[in-house]
């Protein structure tokens, strides 16, 4: 198979313009003859399907939640940005555009990226007509914040529920579609397999998560925003029921699966106290605005924070980063964080942590400008950890919080499989190997409200789309798959529960494919994986019945394909025998301990094709070209 | 620590349901009420029985899905905090719990302690939007809208839509949760031009599905953990009163309540998509 991007010739700054020139509509009057289906109701899925719905479209829009406002981006804290240029401190587009390419390490689409870059300025004006209450200056201007390192404020954000605010627009706005009848809405519905015919995506396979029932809905164009992957790991700042099912049975459909190995791993987190942990808190980045991270110069120290004097602390961010200090990128704060642990420098009891210091900001700011600025994140710390933050310093350790890697796109954002589309965290298109702060919100929004709109239009208009029988085999052979899964599950009846099956999956991918990689690491790993995962086929105990609400039953199968997924996570990271954004492999570093790039042999999207249970996976290469942003060695010294 | 959880076990929203009491042990003070459930559900699978059905998603205090009633109190003894967020430190050693679904008509019971809040969805289909379709937006500088003006739609926009107000409302009223709506985007300059239809339609919906009447008692604010002040009901029915008498000749046609899981049969291989 050749990967084709589709990626339209021609200036950057043109491409999109023509690519909307180019396509084909759909006449207006047969629209609702369409039936679409959106898996997901996140911000990349609400604001497509409301959008679809708008346009006239019969839109079918599911998640597994109760409601689709639950969706995980309600949990997104610091902003969205977009280059607006309001603060007149010289952001552009292309500004935007540069910072994303670099911040990714080169290893993101540039035509993708510009486009991206294009749109944010829309999503905001958007948002704003919707009701969205972003930060207002006095005079009844938006206002704007620098995050996660940018040197222009090009941040807007609502209080610290940025993900939420964007996130209630989307599904008020989807909502509206509901009563006008456009879309149909269908909560605690999960995605379990997806129906290909004639080579075409044409329907899902869904339970109904209250009665049991398995169900078929056909369509035209099946559009899957079901967000990433980080819950593989068990332990991440995703919410609990995040997970890669949709994309992993599509994958298995024949979608390709690009840069599995590209998560990202966020900096200030609160650290793991106990065994019976759930999930862990995202600190925002923002607190890295005027928090100094530090540990104790000697090792083993295990003096109060308030008892090591200033000249035995290493503040070690702002000593090997003089120019970027405490406000270098996510990737290169955590792998430092990691490294000062191992040396057994690390604090708190599990020796797992390193101090964010306000004591410095609230000398200089006073109480006040602190609590101003992070009184609610200060409150939800004091609240998690017993702790006063405003007293003593925070103490934070990297955890596991947004995946760069994801289903194979186009330009159209149409995967492999022609007429299914994936938008947001679910695919890979816009972060190369390390994504930007307060940018997951923007992509989502570009691809659900401004791109997908368009691009499933174009496919519906210059393809022919035939009737379905529905007795076809292909649905008959999707449904079975799924009823031979669950029932499956529900015999093995063995010793061991799900959760303590992930749990230790979760462990090996963080001791293996985490913040820093080696060869023989991953070798390591793709073992256990695979003899975890045969265990777990024979000794995973779910309880109750296939016809009800069944919680256990729901995680098993989503353990079950990341148990997959995290063996394709640890091939595709083994392959990559270099360093970029958020894969570190320590056999490849520069003499400072950073990561090194081998764009001679590894420019290029490694898309990796499914071939049957524990078979190797195909490797396909998209190759990248730089033509605007040259690649360089990243530098935040 | 050690605690007894007292929970309301019920298999499904016909039959009938009943308190068991579960003792567990090896309680750490810092883990959540939901982790705490989740020690318990460990065992009783291992034990081959039927884990707890309980609603979370984020644990975060966000999303809204969490919450039951401990001890009779809506997301249990602590003020602002959902019960993914409430620690077991705020118990006592010994203690028991006890745990029990919201309980309201517009909230039917799914299973054990979850319940059914599409009623909640229904209410902002009915109007709980600015309609302003994609792509026609104008620059989001060009409407000015005051600090302290964005800041009270915010204060109101922070309802995370948990049912913890109606939960704790004797008169099982959804006034809070719909009266923040109205207010959040009442405030604002883009969502004046449907002020008085929303309220209207709204208002109409919450009535239709079964929510009782609102008689200031004030139970809701107490529990919600947004804390979302009862101005915001005054502010509905303000903006109800005026639209009424401004619009006397709108009609609104709520949405039907239905209340079963009925997305089943008749999608079942419909080659048309249903
Ligand atoms: C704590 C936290 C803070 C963050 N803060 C920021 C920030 O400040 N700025 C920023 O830009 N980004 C932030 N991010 C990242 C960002 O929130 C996410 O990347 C983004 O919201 C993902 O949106 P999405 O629409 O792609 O997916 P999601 O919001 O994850 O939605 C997935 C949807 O798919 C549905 N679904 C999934 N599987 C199935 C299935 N099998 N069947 C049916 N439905 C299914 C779910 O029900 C859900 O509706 C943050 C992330 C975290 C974890
Ligand atoms: S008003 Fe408060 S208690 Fe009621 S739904 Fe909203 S957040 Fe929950
Ligand atoms: S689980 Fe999301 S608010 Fe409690």
């Amino acid at each position: 198979m050749e990967l084709n991007a589709n990626i339209p010739s021609g200036p950057i700054e043109q491409k999109w313009d023509k690519a909307r020139f180019e396509m084909k509509l759909v006449n207006p009057a047969n629209k609702r003859r369409h039936t679409l289906i959106v898996v997901g109701s996140g911000l990349a899925g609400a604001s497509a399907a409301a959008t679809l719905g708008e346009l006239g479209y019969h839109v079918k829009c599911f998640c597994f939640q109760d409601s689709p406002r639950r969706a995980h981006s309600i949990a997104a804290q610091g902003g969205i940005n977009a280059a607006k240029n309001y603060q007149n401190d010289g952001d552009s587009v292309y500004r935007l555009f540069y910072d994303t390419v670099k911040g990714g390490d080169f290893r993101a689409r540039e035509a993708n990226v510009y486009r991206l870059a294009q749109i944010s300025v829309h999503i905001i004006d958007q948002c704003v007509a919707q009701g969205v209450p972003f930060a207002r200056e006095y005079g009844g201007t938006l206002t704007n914040r620098s995050f996660g390192g940018a040197q222009v404020s090009r941040t807007f954000y609502a209080r610290g529920q940025t993900g939420q605010q964007l996130l209630l627009g989307a599904y008020q706005a989807l909502e509206r579609q509901v009563n006008a009848g456009t879309v149909e809405m269908f909560p605690r519905t999960e995605m379990l397999d997806l129906i290909v015919i004639d080579g075409k995506a044409r329907g899902i396979v869904t339970r109904n998560l209250v009665t049991g029932e398995i169900n078929t809905h056909l369509g035209d164009a099946v559009i899957l925003g079901t967000g990433g992957y980080g819950n593989v790991f068990f332990l991440s700042t995703n919410a609990k029921g995040s997970n890669v099912t949709a994309c992993w049975r599509a994958h298995k459909r024949g979608a390709l699966f690009a840069n599995p190995c590209f998560t990202q791993i966020h900096p200030t987190c609160i650290p793991v106290s106990g065994e019976y942990q759930s999930k862990l808190t995202l600190m925002s980045e923002s607190l890295r605005n005027d928090g100094r991270i530090w540990v104790p110069l000697q090792k083993g120290d295990k003096r109060s924070p308030d008892q090591i004097p200033e000249a035995e602390r290493d503040y070690y961010l702002e000593r090997r980063y003089p120019s970027f200090g405490n406000l270098v990128p996510r990737d290169v704060a955590s792998r430092n964080a990691k490294y000062v642990c191992d040396e057994g420098r690390g604090v708190g009891e599990t020796g797992l942590g390193v101090y964010l210091d306000f004591g410095d900001a609230i000398r200089r700011l006073g109480r006040k400008t602190i609590e101003e600025r992070y009184g609610n994140l200060f409150d939800m710390y004091q609240r998690i950890t017993d702790e006063d933050p405003y007293k003593v310093p925070m103490r934070i350790y990297p955890a596991i919080h947004y995946t760069m890697g994801g289903l194979w796109v186009d330009y159209q954002l149409m995967s492999t499989i022609p007429g299914l589309f994936v938008i947001g965290e679910a695919n890979f298109s816009d972060h190369g190997a390390n994504r930007l702060g307060a940018s997951a919100l923007m992509q989502g929004l570009s691809d659900g409200y401004f791109i997908v709109p368009y691009t499933v239009g174009n496919y519906l208009a210059t393809n022919k789309l035939g009737k379905i029988d529905a007795d076809d085999p292909e649905i008959r052979n999707s449904v079975a798959c799924v009823q031979q899964t669950i029932q499956k599950l529900l015999s093995i009846n063995g010793k061991r529960t799900v959760d303590s099956f992930h749990r230790q999956l979760g462990k090996i991918v963080w001791d293996y494919c985490g913040m820093s990689r080696t060869a023989q690491g991953l070798e390591t790993a793709i073992g256990q994986i695979r003899e975890l995962r045969d265990e777990y086929w024979q000794n995973v105990k779910v309880v109750g019945s296939a016809d009800d609400l069944n919680q256990s039953l729901e995680k098993a199968g989503r353990v079950a394909d990341f148990f997959e997924l995290a063996e394709l996570m640890c091939i595709d990271a083994r392959e990559r025998n270099e360093s970029c954004g958020g894969h570190f492999r320590e056999e490849y570093q520069t003499e400072d301990g950073e990561a090194q790039r081998d764009d001679e042999n590894y420019s290029y999207v490694a898309a990796w094709g499914y071939r049957g249970y524990g078979n190797y996976p195909e490797l396909f290469k998209e190759p990248l070209d730089f033509e605007y942003v040259h690649p360089s060695q990243r530098s935040y010294k | 620590m050690r605690v007894t959880l007292k929970i309301w076990r019920q298999a499904s929203r016909g039959g009938s349901g009943k308190f068991v009491s579960y003792p567990v042990d090896n309680v750490n003070p810092d883990m959540s009420m939901l982790e705490c459930l989740d020690v318990l559900n460990e065992q009783l699978i291992e034990r081959g029985e039927e884990p707890v059905a309980f609603e979370h998603d984020c644990r975060e205090g966000i999303c809204g899905s969490c919450g039951f009633m401990i001890n009779g109190v809506a997301h249990g003894p602590l003020p602002a905090t959902t019960v993914c967020q409430l620690t077991m430190r705020h118990f006592k050693d010994g203690e028991t719990l006890t745990l029990e679904p919201w309980r309201a008509r517009a909230f039917p019971l799914i299973k054990d302690l979850v319940v059914d809040r599409r009623s909640f969805d229904r209410i902002i289909a009915s109007g709980g939007y600015i309609s302003t379709s994609t792509g026609g937006a104008c620059d989001g500088n060009d409407i000015l809208v005051p600090k302290e003006t964005a800041d009270r739609a915010m204060d109101a926009a922070a309802c995370i839509g948990c049912g913890a107000c109606v939960a704790a409302c004797p008169n099982a009223s959804a006034a809070l949760f719909t009266g923040a709506k109205i207010t959040h985007l009442g405030v604002l300059p883009q969502g004046k031009p449907e002020q008085d239809r929303r309220a209207i339609a709204m208002v109409a919906q919450m009535n239709a599905e079964g929510f009782g009447g609102c008689t200031n008692i004030g139970e809701c604010t107490g529990v919600c953990p947004k804390e979302i002040p009862l101005e915001v009901i005054a502010a509905m029915n303000r903006d109800y009163l005026r639209g009424s008498w401004r619009a006397r000749d709108n009609v609104v046609t709520p949405i039907r309540p239905f209340t079963e899981w009925s997305t089943g049969s008749k999608l079942k291989n419909d080659p048309t998509g249903g």
